[in-house]
């Protein structure tokens, strides 16, 4: 590949730079200096604005630590990310199977647009639509009392569940795509050739295939896990008062208690676990890429 | 044979299952956009009034405006930088350039919720403050690495060769840019501009925390209606949204293929 690539490509970043500056000046402007200021403002005691006293502490960070609060909803957070991966895995991987395996030709792609269409679209509405559904008196309620020959009651609006169902109908498309993508690279004759040696199905679908489409599962794992625990505007929504988490912890302190420099401190915090799991990661989807 | 057969019919019905999933709230949601009661109540009972009322609401009407106009201007600028960046990264070999192309992970892998945040504190400490500036500026951040990605995906798959073959026939760098390289790549261009026109008009997260009353976006509007209870109107311009970002992503796909298919 790079022997392939070097009769094109010319040596020296000289030349490059000026195609290259403006896209990164853009986001060192916008992305990384608000990261480190992010870091540095959380070691502070108050906004460095209009005059205010303010020198460094530890305090925000001990504010963590000491009040159990704080981590007891990063653990809330970090569960309500496995659960919704786990769903995802359990949901999406056959979904991903097949498609990749057994349709064949346009129908193919037709659908796999239709699975990751949704992804592309508005993520709020989307949580808003779950709303429609899952309302006390919505349409799962209606639904199933005009089936039933009892009366029940359907409220899961404002619960956990709520949250979980909303959340998994947010990601599941992606864990879609990256198995997809690796089941589709997978040679069917090895599955074949695991077949003639007289293995059975449930022996060729552990033994070849799911390892073969771990990077896809590992990748997907990724992309869903973290944004779900960052995730706020969804638990809002959907879980009302159960819906406290540590994405909207940090929400409040920006938007409702204006306390910057400990709404700093816990961004940084998750960023540093968002950072621990992405590089644990990252070997397995080395060796894919 | 018949077991095969009979798993293969299995899939087709579990596809159909999660494309239920996928689509069922989407399709209630719409259809309550239609009916008349206020408070969804059944029978269903067709209106278009709830669309009619969305010209009369001039905040969601100026919030729109707001988020068409930074879609399009992140749109122009992350596409023109963002072609840019490939290109050098596809066609020069200089140390760092596995940094460079590492550095453009942490805006999509980051959470918005760290990214948004660590903006408004950055804009605000610096004095660009909150508004449609910091909003455009983010976006385009936010925008840029799905368009390097995309027009990257696209170079790989042109033949360096011609851009040599230009050079040896006289065509300078611009020639051999405007006329050989850009023309193979457009397709990649087009679906990196699209995939930032999405990115920017569907963001909430970020335009959330750097926005203020009066410049704000549509998703926070709409966030921000929601909040305060549901309302049909809510499903009107949610409908309006979701059948216009979907449109885009249809017409992306024309562009792009999403599952790298031969």
């Amino acid at each position: 590949m790079a022997d392939q690539l070097a009769i094109g490509s010319r040596r020296g970043l000289r030349p490059a730079l000026p195609l290259l500056l403006p896209a990164y000046l853009w986001l060192t402007v916008a992305i990384f200096l608000p990261l480190s200021a992010m870091v540095f403002f959380s070691f502070m005691t108050d906004l460095p604005l209009a005059g205010k006293e303010w020198s460094f502490t530890l305090g925000n960070y001990a504010a963590f630590f000491s009040q159990s609060l704080y981590s007891t909803l990063l653990f809330a957070s970090l569960r309500l990310g496995l659960e919704v991966t786990l769903w995802c895995v359990v949901i999406g991987y056959p979904a991903a199977y097949v498609l990749a395996k057994v349709l064949k030709g346009r129908s193919r792609e037709a659908i796999f647009l239709l699975v990751i269409l949704p992804f592309w679209s508005n993520g709020l509405v989307r949580i808003f639509s779950w709303a429609m559904v899952l309302r006390e008196g919505g349409i799962l309620d209606t639904a199933l009392n005009a089936v039933l020959p009892f009366k029940i009651n359907i409220d899961l609006m404002y619960s956990y569940p709520a949250v979980i169902i909303g959340l998994v109908h947010s990601y599941v498309p992606y864990m879609v795509l990256t198995c997809y993508l690796t089941l589709q690279a997978i040679d069917d004759s090895l599955i074949e050739a695991g077949r003639s040696l007289g293995a059975s199905r449930r022996q060729v679908l552990w033994r070849v295939i799911i390892p073969l489409s771990m990077p896809g599962l590992i990748a997907g794992a990724a992309l869903i896990f973290v944004p779900v625990v960052g995730s706020f505007m969804e638990p809002r929504i959907l879980g009302g008062r159960t819906g406290t988490f540590y994405g909207t912890v940090i929400e409040d302190q920006f938007v409702a208690v204006f306390n910057w420099p400990l709404g700093a401190a816990l961004s940084f915090i998750l960023l540093a676990v968002v950072l621990i799991i992405l590089a644990l990661a990252a070997p397995v989807l080395r060796r894919a890429g | 044979m018949a077991t095969t057969r009979m798993l293969e019919g299995l899939g087709r019905f579990y596809i159909a299952l999660l494309l239920g999933f996928l689509y069922l709230p989407i399709i209630i949601m719409a259809a309550m956009s239609f009916n008349a009661s206020p408070f969804y109540q059944l029978p269903f009972e067709w209106t278009t009034d709830w669309y009619a009322s969305l010209w009369q609401n001039d905040q969601l009407i100026a919030a729109t405006w707001n988020s068409i106009e930074i879609a399009v201007i992140t749109t122009l600028i992350s596409t023109v930088l963002g072609s840019m960046a490939s290109l050098a990264l596809y066609r020069y070999e200089f140390r760092g350039k596995k940094v460079l192309q590492a550095l453009l992970f942490p805006p999509i892998a980051i959470p918005w919720l760290i990214t948004g945040t660590a903006m408004l504190i950055f804009f605000f400490g610096v004095g660009i403050g909150r508004g449609l500036v910091a909003i455009l500026l983010g976006h385009v951040a936010l925008a840029l690495p799905y368009v390097i990605v995309v027009v990257s995906a696209r170079l790989q798959t042109f033949a360096p060769e011609l851009e040599e073959a230009a050079r040896s026939l006289g065509a300078n760098q611009w020639q051999v840019t405007m006329r050989v390289t850009l023309p193979w790549i457009m397709p990649g261009v087009i679906a990196g501009g699209l995939f930032a026109f999405a990115v920017s008009f569907d963001q909430f997260v970020v335009s959330y925390f750097l926005s203020t009353p009066g410049q704000t976006t549509l998703p926070v509007e709409i966030y921000a209606a929601i909040r305060k209870g549901f309302t049909p109107e809510i499903n009107a311009v949610s409908t309006i949204i979701i059948v216009v970002s979907m449109a885009l992503m249809l017409l992306t796909a024309r562009f792009f293929k999403f599952g790298g298919e031969k």
